[in-house]
């Protein structure tokens, strides 16, 4: 089944990476701007970082015929430095045109701080004005419940926002609701130890449906997981249900949120195959 | 939407994996018992007290209420309390 991974680091993954999610199904993939591990000191080694993702990561995917987009923004752990992510913001506007940039993400909270939601709200400024989509990041353990709530109060509070452009990620069973009720996308991330299991997000989708859910890997630098989709393909079908619901949730529902993007000109690969080949 | 296994289905595949978690948890409480030093009154523990004791109740949504014991409480006044206006 092809499928479609729609938060994923792959900054932080190798090349066979690409390469076994390539044999696995997944044909696209989006991937948001996040934490490098480490606070960058300076606007010079963001732009750096914009390029390896505006330009590099989609190469490296396309060899292995992945479709690859991103999203710009500071993260939240690093937004706790008010000065460097206003210079942050202010430079973005420079890679929204590129071919493979969706929106602005994957902004959110960390610790639910003031500074953490000041910039939240200039990087929501900074969407609506480009009449961006926006992804966003969700604290995670102790954090996630109040923080899902303080940033769905701050989105609810702009009457400019378009709600089925905002993709609310890491959700869980005490925030899913919240944030299907207020009208947003939501995303439940698939991670072996800290997070959602692929059984649980099977629980969630029999609970409230599969309209406006995807599930994603986050497949980053820490103890992660890129082929977690897979996995959840495979408890779906263990648990009997159609393949034509497995396939909205992993491939239909990520286009259907996607194609808003003026950029995302995703072809699918049945598509891709039957047109001419030239030479 | 319903799950498409019926109870029994459910209990045959998942018990060796239930039996596995509640052995593992009730190991970690072994442990913290053998263990020099002392713990009580530390509010992690009323927690997961809180958590083994809602996994008895007849409730649907035990899932949810086991993350909510392990949540910071959320203000609707958080605004004034940080100091945050919503225009930029
Ligand atoms: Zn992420």
């Amino acid at each position: 089944m092809y499928y479609f991974d729609p938060h994923i680091h792959m900054v932080s993954r190798t090349t066979d990476d690409y390469e076994t999610l390539a044999k696995m199904g997944c044909v696209g993939m989006s991937e948001p701007a996040f934490w490098a591990g480490f606070d960058r000191g300076s606007v010079e080694s963001f732009r750096d970082y914009f390029r390896q993702l505006t330009d590099f990561e989609m190469k490296r995917a396309a060899q292995y015929g992945i479709q690859h987009y991103t999203w710009l923004c500071i993260n939240a752990k690093e937004a706790e430095n008010v000065e460097l992510s206003r210079e942050i913001i202010a430079m973005i506007p420079e890679f929204l045109d590129l071919p493979n940039v969706l929106g602005i993400g994957e902004i959110g909270l960390n610790k639910n701080t003031r500074n953490e939601s000041v910039i939240f709200l200039e990087h929501m400024e900074l969407a609506i004005t480009h009449q961006q989509q926006i992804l966003i990041h969700t604290p995670h353990l102790e954090d996630k419940y109040q923080g899902t709530r303080m940033i769905l109060d701050m989105l609810c509070g702009d009457a400019r926002l378009d709600r089925s452009r905002v993709l609310v990620d890491h959700v869980e069973e005490h925030t899913v609701r919240h944030v299907l009720d207020a009208g947003f996308w939501a995303g439940m991330t698939l991670y072996p130890v800290s997070k959602c299991t692929p059984a649980r997000a099977a629980d969630m989708i029999e609970m409230y449906g599969p309209d406006r859910l995807l599930v994603n890997s986050a497949g980053d630098w820490g103890p992660s997981k890129p082929t977690a989709v897979p996995d959840f393909v495979l408890e779906m079908r263990r648990r009997g249900h159609a393949e034509s619901l497995i396939r909205k949730i992993v491939y239909e529902n990520p286009l259907t949120f996607f194609r808003q993007s003026q950029n995302f000109q995703f072809t699918p690969p049945d598509v891709l195959a039957e047109s001419p080949v030239e030479g | 939407m319903q799950t498409k296994l019926t109870a029994p289905a459910v209990l045959d595949r998942e018990f060796l994996e239930m039996r596995a978690k509640v052995l593992q948890l009730a190991a970690s409480f072994d442990r913290l018992d053998r263990a020099e030093g002392a713990v009580e009154g530390d509010s992690r523990l009323t927690q997961l007290a809180q958590a083994i004791q809602l996994l008895q109740s007849e409730r649907p949504d035990k899932a949810e209420e086991v993350q909510m014991i392990f949540s910071r409480a959320f203000s609707p006044n958080w605004r004034d309390e940080l100091g945050v206006d919503q225009h930029v």
